[in-house]
């Protein structure tokens, strides 16, 4: 943590705000949202629908637009930031291309950023092995489970040379054993490579098993109402979720939850 | 291994369907052709039994409605049995279509690409082309044709090419619709993952537009090659009948050869199914080599 504390800034929003405009009228999807992302931080954004998370992470990579406040990543406006193809993005769904094998689904950011075929061969070789794949990547993803094609698509976002990772309920449709599984993974992989990573979950468990920060936020308006510093160990077996570090941790995020749904009502 | 499969559950159906429609064509044939065989066996003093009555109704030179077997015979006649380059051969003139149904549907074809890709990338071209497109197909082809074919003979232009611009008119519009909406067919997931890696308009066209499209060029490709025949064929009914299938339905229209008619039909239908299924082939094989899941 003490290293995290002088660490540069991946992500520095100030009252950061935005407000969609619709038929009935202002939808205020972020408001006042204050937050500081280190370099090698693991941060949950966790709250129900409607919470302004997904919202977050899509203002982060410039899919969305804030319309107040002001955000940085990598010291850059997100516009910048993703014309420097600065992060990796981590659907909700797979969203491979049917018609790729999945090596070549790998390439295809490779190909559009314009590494070489060379280069191309031993990234492709390292991310799959990096999401246990290895072998699969003449397959089309037809040809894959659900897990599989999802640590597909999170080699393709580790395919090129981004030290943010932004993953949006990656593992959202996928059944307990298999989520359990690929968080195992997941923490692996962050330790591997060092990224930074922001993800966006609705599960408690999952929050704190993974992060190094969890920020729990809540509805109408999108806003953050607590962050949390887990104190929980690097190192994180699976039954670590049974030990009253934990559990303390997880019950702080649902009282965080839980306030911020009475304020709703 | 699936062609065994499927062979006898395709082969089945339609077989039966077929003699469902020979048999009904055969009585048909019997009783629209029984009147004047009546009439002219009262007038020529001829007395016949019934099967005797009935085999002369489906063997009159020029029927109200031929007989299956006799269409048969004529379209067997005028295929194998006849040189290629005879012009009573129906072969001949099937290829004088096909060929102009050919170039226009290439051509056609790729007009349809390109007003789809303005379309998807022009917004001004959507409002101001769209209507136009459709009102095309409003005008009925028959009264355009022969004034297409009348202006461009009066500039030099004759044969082949009047046709095809029928064909092309008739056969852009599906590829059009179609392509629009393939081009447009990627869900937003799929663009904005070409959004987070700063792909160009170009590299998004490309790499995903196009290759999402494909399944729907195929489907309007087999619409639009049978209206590219349709079009071949309505180009040659105007065209003072040299040559091809629309000659032969005109000229047997003018002498009531009624067996020429329908073995020409014939004859453009088999072009069109066999335009259709080779289609299909193709896109069968383009949809295995993009990594398609077998049918």
């Amino acid at each position: 943590m003490s290293l995290n504390e002088n660490s540069f800034s991946v992500v520095s929003a100030q009252k950061l705000g935005l407000t969609f405009e619709t038929g009935d009228g202002p939808v205020h999807a972020l408001s006042n949202v204050d937050l500081e992302v280190k370099k090698g931080d693991f941060v949950s954004f966790i709250g129900p629908s409607g919470c302004g998370k997904t919202t977050f992470l899509r203002v982060i990579a410039d899919l969305e637009k804030a319309t107040s406040g002001d955000i940085r990543v990598n010291g850059m406006t997100p516009e910048e930031a993703r014309k420097a193809r600065s992060y990796g993005y981590v659907f909700q769904a797979p969203a491979l291309y049917p018609w790729r094998t999945i090596e070549n689904n790998i390439a295809l950011p490779l190909e559009i950023m314009g590494y070489t075929a060379a280069d191309r061969k031993a990234r492709i070789e390292r991310t799959l092995d990096l999401v246990n794949l290895s072998g699969f990547g003449k397959k089309y993803p037809w040809q894959l489970s659900g897990g599989m094609q999802q640590r597909a698509s999170i080699a393709r976002a580790l395919a090129f040379d981004a030290d943010l990772l932004l993953m949006d309920e990656p593992f959202g449709a996928l059944d307990e054993i298999v989520r359990d599984h690929l968080n195992e993974q997941l923490l692996k992989l962050w330790a591997r490579t060092q990224k930074t990573i922001c993800f966006v979950t609705h599960s408690i468990p999952e929050a704190v098993y993974l992060s190094t920060k969890i920020v729990v936020m809540s509805p109408r308006p999108g806003r953050v109402t607590d962050v949390i510093e887990s104190t929980l160990p690097k190192e994180r077996p699976l039954e670590i979720r049974e030990t009253p570090e934990f559990l303390a941790i997880a019950h702080r995020v649902r009282e965080g939850l839980r306030a911020g749904h009475s304020y709703e009502e | 291994m699936s062609h065994e499969k499927l062979f006898p559950h395709r082969i089945l159906p339609v077989a039966t369907i077929m003699l469902i429609i020979v048999a009904i064509w055969y009585v048909a044939a019997i009783l629209m052709n029984a009147p004047f065989q009546r009439d002219m066996d009262q007038r020529g003093n001829v007395v016949t039994g019934e099967m005797e009555f009935i085999a002369r109704t489906l063997a009159q030179p020029k029927p109200i409605l031929p007989a299956p077997h006799q269409v048969a015979q004529n379209l067997f006649d005028n295929t194998v049995m006849r040189s290629v380059t005879s012009n009573r051969s129906l072969i001949y003139h099937g290829w004088v279509t096909l060929s102009s149904t050919m170039v226009g549907f290439a051509f056609g074809t790729l007009l349809g690409i390109l007003i789809a890709v303005g379309i998807v990338h022009v917004k001004a071209l959507e409002r101001s082309l769209m209507p136009w497109i459709i009102a095309s197909q409003m005008v009925p082809i028959l009264a355009v044709a022969p004034m297409v074919i009348v202006v461009l003979g009066a500039i030099g232009i004759t044969g082949l090419l009047p046709k095809a611009v029928i064909s092309t008119y008739l056969s852009f519009f599906p590829v059009a619709v179609g392509m629009v909406k393939g081009l447009r067919s990627p869900e937003l997931i799929q663009l904005d993952l070409m959004r987070t890696y700063n792909a160009s308009t170009a590299q998004t066209f490309w790499k995903l537009r196009v290759p999402a499209s494909i399944p729907f060029l195929f489907t309007s490709m087999k619409v639009a090659v049978a209206a590219s025949l349709v079009g071949a064929i309505v180009g040659e009914l105007p065209t003072g009948a040299v040559a091809g299938i629309g000659s032969k339905l005109l000229a047997g229209a003018y002498y009531s050869q009624t067996i020429d008619i329908w073995a020409a039909l014939i004859a453009g239908s088999v072009l069109a199914a066999v335009l259709v299924a080779i289609v299909g082939i193709v896109a069968g094989l383009v949809n295995r080599a993009m990594g398609g899941r077998p049918a």
